[in-house]
């Protein structure tokens, strides 16, 4: 069996965003960029199901620009056996980027295809969903267990509720929760390797399919501040300002 | 032109956060129909009919709709579709997971998570795990749309009229299958509605420990919230987990517990509209979001916290 996993480059979870003066976006230059977190959980839980010997090969996806590519090299570097990168020179909708991907399914004609469950930059949380629904294939969204079957999956999903657990046959779309799995660091001779493992070069704008924005950007704002507040000495005040000034208990 | 609202229910009630999406999409337009898809869910659309917001019901009763399958349900909504400029539902896990397939089948780009609506195509949604606010303009024709309903009052439930309609089942793919659900069951207020939140985080330091959160929770009659560490750690189960790809809350008041506050956590309750913290490590980032902060051992001020609690004629409900 085959996977297809695709991968993000998003502003690292631990920097502060700061939003443009202009109001045209957040700042990114000189910005620490990473893989999107549950896009890691989905290479990781690929490359385990490779080592379980029940799946071939495993081919790491992104979309971007030239830095892009720095994703999927982290993917080879954990495991994946060979990466494309589609290269787009500014933001494209998650519709637009599940349209690429389906032209990527296409060619490659994977078994499953596995994504983070949200980028952590737009948090859209569309992309694995709007896939599945243009191949026509089952989706298991907010994956926290995944066991591989000959030709379906059962999928634990996290839900606002507590669990559920479903089956999907395959051909299908997995998308990652954070508590999948623990991805693993990579190796400086596996970084090494990965450097020879071959990234196929493809380009958005000649794949035939309509990528244009649908939803204008009018304004990007900063959220209202919250004013300090202020620390108690002990309990007992803060009970106090809690009954008696917040007037919340 | 109408809105068309997709209901979460359970078959036999309707889900309070179908409420806060019916206000939202009332100020998308005000002729609101909402379609209820579920097996045995007859009382549910008569609920829904009561509304006084809903203008109309559709209603669709059929064993493939029992459980939410989105391969399921999306055809149904499609199928639908026709006479409606918007489909909207509440972005929590149900309205995620089946409203991209919707937007995808009508190529149309879906807008998620609104909390604010300017006008029938201009919306303010929160990027960056909160961090930034976005106001975006749809240019597609139909649109789907999103709603994060704790940033919209629920719709009164009783005092309305609207016709319900039968609508046919649409086919269904069969290539997917509900096997369980394991609901974590809980006499305490639910997590997304909760006038009170107390939430632990990773400074619990087990799942034992859990207990000295609930005790305070069960006093307050407050809902228990955990950060993603504590989660991950397994103190607590998911359905617990506030931030960015958790719940999102807002409580009138949120205690946060050995809780550092991370970006992606702050994301999940920093609209609450009081906070306190209560942390040993005084330079922990929750204090800059905190009304009232304690800088103290956990161990020690919760035990306290409770017996003052105590000591109070009364607690408001």
């Amino acid at each position: 069996m085959k996977i297809l996993v695709a991968v993000k480059r998003v502003i690292d979870y631990n920097v502060q965003i700061r939003v443009k003066e202009d109001g045209t976006g957040v700042h990114t230059d000189n910005v620490k960029m990473s893989t999107n977190p549950p896009d890691d959980n989905a290479v990781e839980e690929s490359v385990k199901l490779k080592e379980s010997g029940k799946v071939k090969e495993v081919v790491a996806v992104t979309i971007g620009e030239e830095k892009a590519q720095e994703t999927v090299r982290k993917a080879l570097a954990v495991g994946a056996d060979r990466g494309i990168h589609v290269k787009a020179e500014s933001y494209i909708e998650p519709l637009g980027i599940a349209k690429i991907l389906k032209k990527v399914v296409e060619k490659e004609k994977p078994d499953m295809v596995f994504l983070g469950k949200q980028a952590i930059d737009d948090d859209c949380n569309q992309t694995g969903q709007m896939l599945a629904a243009m191949l026509n294939w089952p989706q298991a969204t907010f994956s926290s267990k995944v066991v591989l079957k000959d030709k379906s999956m059962e999928i634990v999903r996290e839900i606002d509720e507590g669990l559920e657990t479903i089956e999907v046959n395959l051909p299908s779309v997995v998308t990652c929760d954070l508590r999948l799995n623990e991805p693993r660091y990579a190796s400086l001779p596996n970084i090494m390797k990965a450097k020879k493992k071959p990234i196929e070069q493809m380009v958005a704008k000649d794949l035939g399919v309509d990528i244009s924005n649908r939803v204008q950007q009018l304004k990007v704002e900063e959220p209202p501040k919250r004013k300090a507040g202020i620390k108690v000495a002990n309990v007992a005040e803060l009970v106090s300002k809690l009954k008696n000034e917040a007037k919340v208990i | 032109m109408s809105v068309l609202l997709i209901a979460e229910h359970n078959n036999k009630n309707l889900k309070p956060f179908t409420l806060n999406a019916i206000t939202a999409a009332s100020k998308i337009d005000a002729d609101v129909h909402v379609l209820v898809a579920g097996s045995g869910s007859e009382n549910v659309a008569k609920e829904v009919a009561g509304i006084p917001l809903v203008k109309k019901v559709l209603h669709c009763d059929s064993p493939s709709y029992q459980n939410y399958l989105p391969e399921n349900l999306a055809p149904l909504v499609i199928k639908n579709a026709d006479k409606y400029d918007h489909i909207v539902a509440s972005a929590n896990t149900f309205g995620k997971n089946f409203m991209p397939r919707v937007a995808a089948a009508l190529d149309t780009s879906q807008v998620s998570d609104v909390i604010k609506v300017n006008s029938p195509d201009t919306f303010v949604r929160p990027i960056y795990a909160g961090n930034a606010f976005a106001t975006v303009k749809s240019n597609d024709k139909k649109r789907c749309v999103t709603i994060r309903p704790t940033s919209f009052e629920p719709a009164p439930k009783t005092g309305g009229s609207a016709q319900v309609e039968k609508v046919e089942a649409a086919d269904v793919p069969n290539f997917s299958k509900f096997v369980k659900r394991e609901e974590t069951k809980s006499e305490r207020p639910e997590l997304g509605t909760a006038r009170i939140v107390v939430s632990g985080g990773r400074g619990l330091e087990s799942g034992e420990n859990f207990k000295l959160i609930t005790d305070i929770a069960d006093k307050l009659n407050a809902a228990v919230g955990a950060s993603r560490a504590a989660v991950d750690a397994g103190y607590i189960s998911n359905d617990h987990q506030v931030g960015q790809t958790g719940k999102v809350v807002v409580p009138d008041l949120y205690i946060a517990v050995g809780i550092s506050g991370a970006i992606q956590h702050l994301a999940g309750m920093k609209e609450s509209k009081i906070i306190v913290a209560i942390n040993k490590d005084g330079e922990a980032p929750i204090f800059s979001i905190a009304d009232y902060g304690l800088e103290a051992d956990l161990f020690k001020a919760l035990p306290e916290f409770l017996s003052e609690l105590n000591k109070l004629n009364t607690i408001q409900k």
